[in-house]
């Protein structure tokens, strides 16, 4: 019925399962995707977006890897919008609404079409290990599927539980099965399990809101797209957001459904993410503020579903209705289905290599939110590094890891398997040392050549990111070499209230103001000519801006990294004994022991390290 | 690189001396030392008790190297924490060389700079800023220095820093907060709460540089310029002062044959005093850049002493002399214009040979003349008062910190520096998350001095300070 030995086997086809897949089959791995229901493929499970603040950089990291996320973002896209676009360009995130059935559509459509990609739909209830080295996986009908490495991208399906008010019931997702048995089975292999839990808030129908009363939110004039491919297009139509508030009244309903609530009489125990909170949450924790907003999004071009982003609640399901039909528009408001709380098995990513292979066993890997993440763009972009990284090891090629100042995605992996998390890990532009290099506009300059190198990245997109920087390196060399009249950019200057220029002078000093911009620099003939001639896209626009006008920043964030990659550097031995180091506090040598940093950097960065413990190891190293 | 070897240095100053310590270090130090040591006890090494003293000699095979005190440290309660035998030996140079050899023959290797200390810190005995205080300690030659080294020991201006530290990281996570959440509805850093932050940390980062010039002279001695002709009694002057303290501290031989610099210890502050030959003698000499040598010395000090003899502008009749009076007035004149800001001390040598009128007249002219003499060591309390006030060691006695390392004054510079460019860039708008690089570039700075930032660099720095022995 299968194959004799499959190279990889991804278990679970959500937004890690699915990269995982796809990254692991483009690199010519002969791989299964099992999942408990078809169907669902790269399913939203949450809200009806991609993108965002640090995430939208994530994804098109992802996309400058060769990953699908960004593609079918970009044709299941129904607004698009670049965020903080005010700010400086670390900041710039681009974000998309998507339809949530043509997301999932386009998924199962791309992943059909790769080759070396086998799917089989059943729930996996065990691993097959021998001397610590994974051989296969069990279903639940008893079939034993063979392979070299296996991918768990379970979500929330590991014992999932699904609390409504003081109800609650098993399952993974609204309306399917939790998965069972693969908790024990790691537990009696010596994995540390813990709980985690997460929510969602309730569907609306739009014939039933009145959006005359909510204030509209519309995508961007000039809408932007994540792929760097020239695959995709950008939007021509879109379909807006709304936005309405809580208030007093909607409050005190609520809290009439605190004592009925899982999260305040004590059947949910575990952690949820404290950067998504709940509305009971929110109302409990900032008592005093009087209202908070929400985002109604729909759900598609072609449904009049809606989802209530800042709603998210597991509340009683009549508790719910009487307190949203307080809200603006919601008067008469219709549910497709109440919010839920849901509580899950993951495992601490501490236990976890740089690869996301697990330390205990060999050939094992972990992706999602079985590692405490939450997000669709942090589990892809797991999924994507453990495709890889699988693929490699049954290549037996060296493996494949980002640095913290090189993506998002090292940050994002390097602080999961470094410091482990006690709440559902969501990335932050904060997170990264180095933002100003991580933006939404160089991925493809930092990733695509190295994605190329290990045979995931096509040669097109090669050739993509190549003619592009050769065409933003002579354009930003244009502006360093080109002068301009005072006749020519006074009227130019006087228009933005920028001081006047008294003498000719380079086109860059002026371009490097702060309110100048490139539509200002393109009034100037010589500009827009070139502009015309070389055909230069967006992309290599956007790009020349940056490099003009943060070129101090960037250069001063490029030394600051330099210092960091110096401690990168300092290799510690695999099978290090620190109980010799005397000097080093108990407690950090209890840490570097358990998660055996590969450099004394990353030592630095597990909790209960102090930098007295780090520089008694840098001595040991020899420094 | 887990250290195993045992290491051997001289842990007094080299050179001749009464005595001299050798000091051995390592897991071997007790076991390679037995066989050439001779108890008069008939004790060995091998059976001494932890911390005690033993008299014996040291000895080549059949040769006695010399007679010696051995003290023996066990197990880890010693300076390094490892095994450490102390040889007190005579402090000839000869006897140092032959016993440290004769050890290294054994199996011992000569310790690097700062070593032993390296090993104690290795060993947990101290942390870094600990290694760091106990470097200046050992450089530190008078009781101020010492004071300085000490405060930064117990911690001093770190504490300040470390909560400024905090109180601007919390800032900078604030604003953190308000980047990754612009969408949603939260509570915003208070950019003038903010702004009165910055100037508080610019108040007191540039309060910290200036001290660093305090710290420094402190650290190194006041240099104080000796203004006068040969025989005006110099030397006797140094020397009263010198019998006052008995507190010599180095003698060493400037670039000029007439140039000596003494270092004097006065109230615990240490003084450097240039002698420069007198103007008047260097303008009458055919090289004119006589004059400037002399300028270019006093240039190096921060206060000037004029000594003045006193007798020669009066005659055998105690009448003053005028012409000889005015060259002297001309050349106090000469002096306090090129160097109107320096603390000038103006000093009427020999005036045991002038009488009261004699005095009058003088006083007449230089209402802050101090009539001394150096031979008969009067006027020496007075100098001494005078050369105190003018330091600025109001700070060291309120407790005030002062910065005398030099690895932390340039991170105080730059953090300053970075803390200027948030002003900057507040003033001017500029937005959170480009202000965010340059305060996160401050607290790197911060972290430098406070130690809670880790920078490979500094280790060796530190340890590279120390000289053999240490």
């Amino acid at each position: 019925m299968f194959k004799d030995t499959y190279d990889v086997i991804v278990v679970g086809a959500g937004h890690a399962g699915s990269e995982a897949a796809a990254a692991a089959a483009n690199m010519g791995s002969s791989t299964l995707l099992v999942t408990m229901n078809l169907q669902n493929i790269a399913q939203m499970s949450c809200n009806p977006a991609m993108g965002g603040i640090a995430k939208g950089q994530i994804l098109r990291e992802i996309d400058a890897l060769g990953g699908y996320s960004g593609l079918v973002s970009d044709t299941s896209a129904i607004q698009f919008k670049m965020l903080n676009k005010s700010k400086g360009p670390a900041m710039w995130s681009p974000r998309v609404q998507s339809d949530r059935m043509l997301f999932s559509q386009h998924w199962r459509e791309r992943l059909e079409q790769t080759e070396n990609l086998d799917f089989y739909q059943e729930m996996v209830s065990g691993l097959i290990v021998l001397n610590n080295q994974v051989t296969g996986v069990k279903t639940s009908l008893g079939l034993e599927i063979k392979a070299k490495t296996v991918i768990l991208t379970n979500g929330t399906f590991l014992n999932g539980l699904i609390h409504i008010g003081d109800k609650n019931f098993g399952g993974g997702r609204a309306g399917e099965r939790a998965s069972f048995g693969i908790t024990k089975e790691l537990e009696d292999m010596g994995f540390e399990a813990g709980r985690m839990k997460t929510g969602t808030p309730p569907r609306v129908d739009g014939r039933s809101l009145d959006f005359t009363k909510m204030e509209e939110q519309t995508g961007d004039q000039q809408p932007w797209k994540f792929s760097y491919s020239n695959e995709t297009k950008s939007l021509k139509e879109q379909r807006s957001c709304w936005m309405s508030y809580t208030s007093q009244d909607v409050h005190n309903i609520l809290k009439e459904g605190f004592d009925r609530s899982p999260m305040f009489n004590g059947s949910i125990k575990s952690t949820g993410p404290r950067y998504c909170p709940s509305i009971e949450d929110k109302i409990h924790r900032f008592a005093d503020k009087d209202r908070h907003q929400m985002f109604v999004e729909p759900e598609g071009w072609n449904t009049v579903e809606y989802y209530v982003n800042g709603f998210s609640t597991s509340l009683p399901e009549d508790i719910q209705f009487k307190a949203l039909q307080q809200c603006a528009g919601f008067e008469n408001v219709k549910f497709f289905r109440p919010g839920y709380a849901i509580e899950y098995d993951y495992f601490p990513p501490t236990q976890l290599k740089h690869t996301l292979e697990t330390k205990l066993v060999e050939g094992l890997y972990f992706a999602g939110q079985i590692n405490g993440t939450t997000g669709y763009e942090e589990a892809a972009s797991q999924g994507l590094m453990a495709g890889i990284n699988a693929a490699l090891k049954v290549k037996e090629k060296e493996e494949f890891t980002l640095s913290r100042s090189e993506a998002y995605i090292g940050v994002l992996i390097d602080d999961l398997i470094t410091k482990g998390t006690e709440e559902p890990y969501r990335m932050f532009t904060s997170r990264a040392e180095y933002r100003t290099l991580l933006r939404q506009d160089n991925a493809d300059f930092r990733l695509t050549a190295k994605s190329f190198d290990i045979g995931l990245a096509s040669s097109e997109r090669m050739k993509l990111m190549e003619d592009k920087k050769e065409k933003s390196d002579a354009f930003v060399d244009f502006f360093k070499n080109q002068s301009v009249t005072t006749d020519e950019i006074n009227p130019i200057l006087e228009e933005k209230n920028s001081s006047k220029v008294d003498q000719q002078g380079k086109l860059f000093k002026i371009f490097a103001r702060p309110n100048i911009t490139m539509q200002d620099m393109r009034k100037l003939k010589s500009v827009e000519n070139f502009v015309k001639e070389h055909d230069l896209d967006n992309e290599v626009l956007e790009q020349v801006e940056v490099q003009v006008k943060y070129a101090g920043y960037i250069e001063k964030e490029k030394l600051n990294a330099d210092k960091l990659n110096r401690l990168e550097n300092v290799k510690i031995p695999e099978h290090f004994d620190y109980s010799l180091l005397k000097s080093m506090s108990f407690e950090a040598r209890e840490k570097l022991t358990k998660i055996k940093p590969r450099t004394v950097s990353q030592a630095s960065r597990v909790s209960g390290v102090n930098p007295s413990d780090v520089s008694v190891l840098l001595v040991h190293m020899g420094r | 690189m887990i250290h195993t070897d045992t290491i051997v240095a001289l842990a007094t100053a080299s050179g001749s001396g009464a005595i001299a310590i050798i000091r051995i270090s390592g897991a071997q130090a007790l076991e390679l030392c037995t066989p050439l040591f001779y108890a008069k006890s008939g004790v060995s090494i091998l059976d001494q008790k932890s911390h005690s003293l033993q008299l014996g000699t040291i000895r080549n095979g059949e040769r006695i190297l010399d007679e010696v005190l051995v003290s023996v440290f066990r197990g880890q309660r010693s300076y390094t924490g490892e095994p450490t035998v102390e040889i007190s030996c005579h402090g000839s140079s000869f006897i140092q060389k032959e016993i440290i050899q004769l050890l290294i023959s054994k199996g011992c290797r000569a310790a690097q700079p700062g070593e032993f200390t390296l090993r104690a810190f290795l060993n947990g005995k101290m942390d870094l800023s600990q290694a760091e205080a106990v470097a200046d300690l050992i450089s530190s030659d008078n009781s101020a220095s010492h004071q300085l080294a000490m405060q930064q020991m117990r911690g001093g201006f770190t504490s300040q820093l470390k909560e400024l530290r905090q109180e601007l990281l919390d800032f900078a996570s604030l604003m953190e907060l308000e980047l990754d959440f612009s969408e949603e509805d939260v509570e915003f850093a208070n950019r003038d709460q903010f702004q009165a932050l910055v100037l508080k940390i610019q108040k007191v980062l540039s309060r910290l540089i200036d001290s660093f010039a305090v710290g420094n002279v402190i650290k190194n001695g006041i240099p104080v310029a000796i203004v006068g002709e040969p025989n005006v009694g110099k030397s006797t002057l140094l020397n009263a002062l010198l019998n006052e303290e008995r507190a010599i501290v180095s003698e060493i031989a400037g670039t000029t044959r007439d140039t000596i610099e003494d270092e004097i210890s006065i109230g615990g502050i240490g003084f450097r005093f240039i002698d420069t030959a007198g103007i008047r003698e260097t303008q009458d000499t055919i090289e004119g850049l006589g004059i400037q040598r002399t300028f270019e010395k006093i240039k190096q000090s921060q206060v000037i002493v004029k000594l003045i003899d006193t007798p020669k502008v009066f005659d055998q009749n105690h009448d003053l002399i005028p012409e000889e009076w005015q060259r002297v007035k001309e050349d106090i004149q000469q002096l306090r214009e090129a160097f109107p800001e320096r603390p000038f001390l103006l000093l009427a040598n020999k005036a045991d040979l002038l009488t009261d009128a004699n005095k009058e007249i003088l006083r007449a002219d230089f209402k802050d003349l101090l009539f001394i003499s150096a031979k008969a060591k009067t006027g020496i309390e007075a100098i001494q008062e005078q050369l105190l006030s003018y330091v600025d060691a109001g700070a060291l006695r309120n407790n005030d910190s002062i910065v005398t390392n030099s690895r932390h004054y340039n991170a105080l510079l730059l953090a300053l520096e970075e803390i200027n460019k948030v002003q900057e860039g507040l003033n001017q708008g500029l937005t959170t998350d480009l202000l965010a690089i340059d305060i996160r570039q401050a607290l790197y700075h911060f972290g430098e001095i406070t130690g809670e930032v880790t920078n490979d660099e500094l280790l060796g720095n530190i340890f590279a300070n120390f000289c053999i022995g240490k």
